[in-house]
């Protein structure tokens, strides 16, 4: 035989591209597939047809066959994806609705029942027993640079103090300088500049809000959790103050058979700083297992502002005091509702949803 | 930290009961976190020697052996195979109860009786070793019968585990916590025995030290010990650093150990064969440099790190060659590790600059025992009791042992303690309450501070080791946090602040709760989607956007965050139509994300070390997002249930119009703009989810209609921008109202709204105008629809007469042509 048995492959691919281009439906596209690109096609036929050349000429011939297939290939999925956008097309158009047209006395509206989320209605409760102390409530970023969330609080960059909360970092600025708060207390610190900038001391606020950590979530953790915190700046404030209203705050949310005691610990914004700890809600000071048979159970730290935190927003800590205190939101609602595993917060499953009002 | 009970008893003397003491750790802030009883149930259990080791027929997992405790020959079943005859090992014997209270009684295995058991030192809650029988040869003289905690030399003791605050490295050693425990219990301190040089050779005759980089390293001390023999250590220390959860090395590594859980000074014994010309000099290690570690990895030194401020700084100990011998600090090299063939010792005992360390350690992923408490801040004056201490134990296993006169002791920048003045009122300023000279000064006396009593305020000096308090006011807060501590939490007063400042929240909070208590009334479900999502997720919506990523997510799927609320949620629901309760609506308040190069509202923020930097922070912007997920649902009922929100919320003039620049997510044919009418700010948007994203996210939900409403809620609580109705009130008319219906062929360019509104705004008379059907059918002109509206009219002074009535539907009529709409 003298004919190449690509003789004929200019002629065939142009007929193929010419056909694929003629295809108007997906369905078409799926049915004439085989035919085209597929064992079927003429492309395999050559392709079967080149075994009994030379080597060389098996491989040139190969590399054309290769580059008309990809050709073939290439208009196939252009087509397929203009006929889908195409079918797209049809399909919105054929769902077109003008909302503003909407007879809304004429929509059906089955009866449902909704619910609030639990850490949504915990933290509403929460805000409300110190509202009626007399707080204010701010709102804070989640999103925060180094120096809100470590410096100004008193915990300078490498500081060892840095590794007791597991960061989030955000790729933007120079390295480690933008993160996702890991307290709410940053919040604290925009207050403060803000009370500076307006004169508008005393503050009696609390701080409600997401925090991250880089934390593997397991029953008791989630990387991603509710804080409440809370900030007096005013005259004369002193510890006492600070005890009397975390007493004041857990009788108010807990009940009045439920008290609090304060323990020494180490924040780097609060000197002195504390623990503080409410009766076992479980065994109601019994002693049990959830409390390790001591009838108390860790719920937050607090502590008297450290006077490098006045003076980083340019407080004057010879007039002014205050006290800063914060926990967590999910905690209160996990010790509450006994909740065994704190992912179920966060898996949206609607069977844990709706037992919550 | 876990500190035996024992070793607290050498520093002061403690009568209370385990509990007690468990309290008063706790209330001094030195929290128990666990306690251990080590030598319990051990009290029956002797020593005994293996006489005869037989093969049980049948048995190849455990043998017959028979021991001697002293009363004749006893046959025991054993699994173990450790040891052989003559061996002495520890014996249960039948009615002992081990730790964890195993009881152990004759046993019948394989016909043969066993009375008694063979143990493990695991198995006696000595250590973890159950590699097999405690092979006691080596430990003890045995003698068959005698007890075994007699034989070993052991006390049943009590191990508090406890965790030290990072502002206290002074706790961070035995010594401390009884310092601690003294103080609150008024009685006093003991110190440990301290060695004293034997040798009339001066170190510097012999060895020389140096410090090149005094910032870094502030002191630096080196003992010259001679005569040393390297072995095992006496079985108490042994016994100690065990219970302390170290093991025991050496002799020479045991006392290192042992001083440092002791006092707080790691030190570091060099062999001195291995340091050339006896030379030790600290100095900033060189780029280029490595070092392999006792680890056995090498470790390339001063190389820039990644956290902020690192410059890549490390401290290293060289010999006379300049060879690195270790990373100062935080470990040592091989090199001149201590063998058994050492001979002659260099005692390192030194301070460094707490940052350095703690920055090195972290850079080269090393910590340590010693790294842990250099970092904190170790004594600066504690090197030679430390050394001292040191050559005072060591001398209990050689006692030829040799310390040369005047150990070197050179000084770089170490922190000076500062001056305090506590002025009178400054306690009850900050505590709410005085307390007497009295109390105060027995309390820092008993921590080490000296106190000196001036006109009108006390003057505190606090001891070197507590490199925590600070200066001036900082100082202050520092010093009376101890003399509360000290004095007890709980004695100290509580009073309930009041101030006339009233509490509350504000508009933008109270309208929060408000749309929250109003959706979740109408049948939403509240959910909790993740803020930070997968990229896959991200790009199916906003691949174009730039987007905010984590530098170290805990997980690939959570590295970045969200830029809406809508994946999420429609994830949430396809998740909860998998379990068979997907039949409802979710809803979500919550804060999305823009990059600050894709916004123009980027938040400029200071940052970086001293907050120079300014910084563009992402544009934090808070949602409220709803889909309708029960299977009729559609962009209908988004916008029925818009609507009802809307009038809940007493928004003014709102509409919905068809957009074609729906956002992501939104469908392109059935999603509306909602727009306040007087401000012409976007709210938000109303329809259907983009089928796309609902087959995205679950392709067996392909084709489900899903309503979404998602809502800016920043433009929501803003009053200017989404307008509220006057707060004050309509009363109707006492009169009859007059009531008819216009259908109007309008353009679909006309929104059936606006034309409500403006013909709603036409006159006086016109109480309402409400849309109540629309028609499109085949006998209307092309681009038109047929809007069907309720008309009420009515007067405050008058029943409006037919004429009246007439004239009004005329000019509505004719403004509605004047806007394109025809009479039907
Ligand atoms: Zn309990």
């Amino acid at each position: 035989m003298t004919t190449s048995p690509l003789e004929n492959l200019h002629e065939e691919t142009a007929q193929l591209l010419a056909r694929i281009e003629s295809l108007d439906s997906i369905d078409a596209l799926v049915e004439a597939e085989p035919f085209i690109i597929g064992k079927r096609s003429v492309l395999s036929t050559m392709q079967k047809s080149l075994g009994g050349l030379e080597p060389d000429a098996r491989r040139d011939a190969g590399a054309q066959l290769q580059e008309a297939r990809r050709n073939v290939e290439d208009a196939l999925s252009r087509r397929r994806a203009h006929l889908a956008e195409l079918a797209r097309r049809t399909q919105l158009e054929k769902d077109r609705l003008d909302l503003g047209d909407v007879v809304v006395s004429s929509v059906r509206w089955p009866a449902t029942t909704g619910h609030a989320s639990l850490v949504a209605s915990t933290q509403r409760e929460l805000e409300d027993v110190f509202v009626a102390m007399g707080f204010t409530v701010s709102d804070g970023p989640e999103v925060e640079s180094d120096w809100y969330n470590f410096e100004a609080l008193n915990i300078p960059p490498a500081h060892p103090a840095r590794g007791m909360w597991d960061t989030f970092y955000v790729e933007l600025g120079e390295p480690e300088t933008v993160v996702l708060r890991t307290h709410t207390s940053p919040t604290q610190i925009h207050l403060m500049e803000s009370a500076v900038a307006t004169s508008s001391l005393p503050i009696h606020s609390v701080m409600p809000g997401r925090c991250f950590r880089r934390d593997t979530p397991d029953a008791r953790h989630l990387a991603t959790f509710h804080q409440i915190e809370g900030l007096v700046v005013d005259r004369g404030i002193t510890f006492a103050d600070l005890a009397g209203v975390i007493e004041t705050f857990t009788q108010a949310y807990f009940g009045t058979d439920i008290s609090s005691r304060l323990r020494p610990a180490y924040f780097p914004f609060t000197e002195p700083s504390a623990e503080f700890e409410v009766t076992c809600t479980i065994c109601r000071g019994e002693g049990c297992r959830t409390c390790s048979h001591t009838g108390w159970i860790e719920l937050g730290g607090c502590g008297v502002l450290d006077p490098a935190v006045l003076s980083a927003v340019g407080i004057d800590g010879d007039e002014w005091s205050g006290f800063a205190f914060g926990f967590g939101i999910d905690r209160c609602a996990q010790m509450r509702h006994q909740i065994a595993d704190m992912r179920a917060l966060i898996e949206n499953d609607v069977r844990f949803l709706e037992q919550f009002s | 930290m876990k500190i035996p009970l024992s070793w607290l008893r050498d520093f002061v003397e403690l009568n209370e009961s385990v509990e007690e003491l468990r309290e008063t750790l706790d209330d001094l802030g030195l929290v128990v976190e666990g306690i251990e009883y080590v030598g319990e149930g051990l009290e029956d259990v002797v020593v005994a020697r293996v006489d005869e080791i037989r093969a049980i027929e049948g048995a190849d997992r455990v043998r017959l052996v028979v021991v001697d405790a002293g009363e004749g020959p006893l046959e025991i079943v054993c699994g173990a195979t450790n040891f052989e005859l003559g061996n002495y090992v520890p014996l249960a014997p039948v009615g002992a109860v081990l730790p964890g209270g195993f009881a152990i009684g004759e046993r019948k295995m394989r016909g043969v009786t066993s009375h008694g058991m063979l143990c493990s030192s695991r198995e006696l809650g000595l250590d973890d070793d159950h590699q097999g029988l405690m092979i006691l040869d080596d430990l003890i003289t045995p003698k068959v019968g005698e007890g075994l905690l007699e034989a070993l030399s052991l006390t049943p003791d009590v191990v508090f585990d406890i965790s030290v605050e990072g502002n206290r490295p002074d706790a961070w050693s035995v010594q401390g916590v009884a310092r601690d425990l003294a103080t609150r219990f008024a009685r006093s301190l003991k110190e440990p025995a301290l060695a004293v040089p034997t040798s009339a050779s001066e170190s510097a005759t012999v060895a020389a030290v140096a410090i090149d980089a005094p910032d870094l390293c502030g002191r630096f001390t080196v003992s010259v010990l001679q005569k040393v023999h390297v072995g095992p250590s006496p079985a108490w220390i042994a016994q100690r650093l065990q219970a302390a959860g170290m093991r025991p090395i050496s002799n020479v590594v045991d006392a290192s150990n042992y001083v440092m859980l002791e006092l707080g000074q790691p030190t570091h014994p060099y062999d001195a064969q291995h340091v050339s010309q006896r030379t030790l000099r600290a100095r900033r290690a060189r780029t280029g440099e490595n070092l392999e570690t006792l680890d056995g990895v090498i470790r390339p030194l001063a190389m820039a790190g990644r956290g902020l401020g690192d410059t890549g700084e490390d401290c290293v100990i060289v010999d006379g060659d300049d060879r690195v011998l270790g990373l100062a600090g935080i470990m040592g090299g091989a090199s001149s590790e201590i063998s058994a063939s050492t001979t002659e010792v260099l005692l390192e005992a030194a301070y460094f600059d707490p940052m350095s360390i703690a920055r090195s350690s972290k850079r080269h992923g090393l910590r340590s025992e010693a790294s842990n408490r250099f970092e904190r801040g170790v004594d600066p004056e504690l090197a030679l009791r430390a050394a001292a201490r040191f050559v005072e134990l060591l001398k209990e296993s050689v006692p030829e042992l040799e310390w040369l006169s005047n150990p070197l002791d050179v000084r770089g920048v170490v922190p000076t303690p500062p001056t305090v003045e506590l002025r009178d009122g400054d306690i009850a300023k900050t505590l709410g309450v005085e307390l007497s000279d009295n109390d105060v000064t027995s309390i820092l006396d008993g921590l080490g501070f000296s106190v000196r009593r001036e006109q009108s305020s006390l003057v505190v000096t606090p001891p070197s080791a507590r490199l925590d308090v600070r200066s001036g006011a900082a100082g202050r807060a520092d010093v009376i946090e101890e003399i509360a501590r000290l004095y007890g939490y709980g004695r100290l007063p509580r009073r309930t602040p009041t101030w006339p400042e009233p509490g509350g929240l504000t508009a933008r909070q109270k309208l929060r709760r408000r749309v929250r208590d109003i959706i979740v009334d109408l049948g939403v479900i509240e959910a909790w989607t993740p803020t930070l999502v997968s990229d896959e997720d991200f790009e199916l919506l906003h691949a174009e956007l730039e987007r905010v990523r984590i530098t170290n997510p805990l997980a690939s799927d959570e590295s970045v965050l969200r830029a809406t609320m809508l994946t999420g949620l429609v994830t949430a629901w396809s998740r909860n139509v998998e379990r068979g309760v997907g039949d409802v609506v979710l809803g979500e308040i919550g804060t999305v994300f823009t990059h600050p190069l894709s916004s123009a509202q980027a938040r400029v923020t200071k940052g970086g070390a001293g907050g120079r930097v300014t910084l563009e922070l992402p544009h934090e912007k808070e949602r409220v997002t709803v889909i309708f997920g029960r299977p009729e649902d559609d962009a209908r009922v988004a916008v029925a249930f818009w609507t009802v929100l809307a009038e809940r919320l007493g928004l003014q003039d709102v509409v919905v119009r068809s957009v074609s620049d729906e956002p992501a997510g939104m469908h392109p044919t059935r999603t509306g703009a909602i727009v306040d009418r007087v401000s012409g700010a976007v709210i938000g948007y109303v329809g259907e989810v983009d089928s796309a994203l609902v087959e995205n996210v679950s392709p067996s939900l392909r084709g489900r209609r899903v309503g979404v409403l998602d809502l800016d809620f920043d433009v929501l609580s803003d009053p200017a921008l989404a307008v509220r109705k006057s707060e004050l009130a309509d009363v109707p008319s006492r009169f009859p109202s007059a009531v008819f219906d216009l259908a109007l062929v309008t353009p679909r360019t006309v929104h059936a709204l606006d034309l409500a509104y403006e013909l709603g705004s036409l006159s006086e008379l016109i109480e309402s105008v409400k849309l109540f059907d629309v028609y499109e059918g085949e006998n209307l002109p092309e681009g038109t629809r047929s809007l069907a509206y309720s008309i009420r009219l009515s007067s405050m002074e008058r029943t409006l007469s037919e004429s009246e009535v007439n004239a009004e539907r005329e000019r509505l009529i004719a403004r509605a042509a004047a806007l394109g709409a025809q009479l039907r």
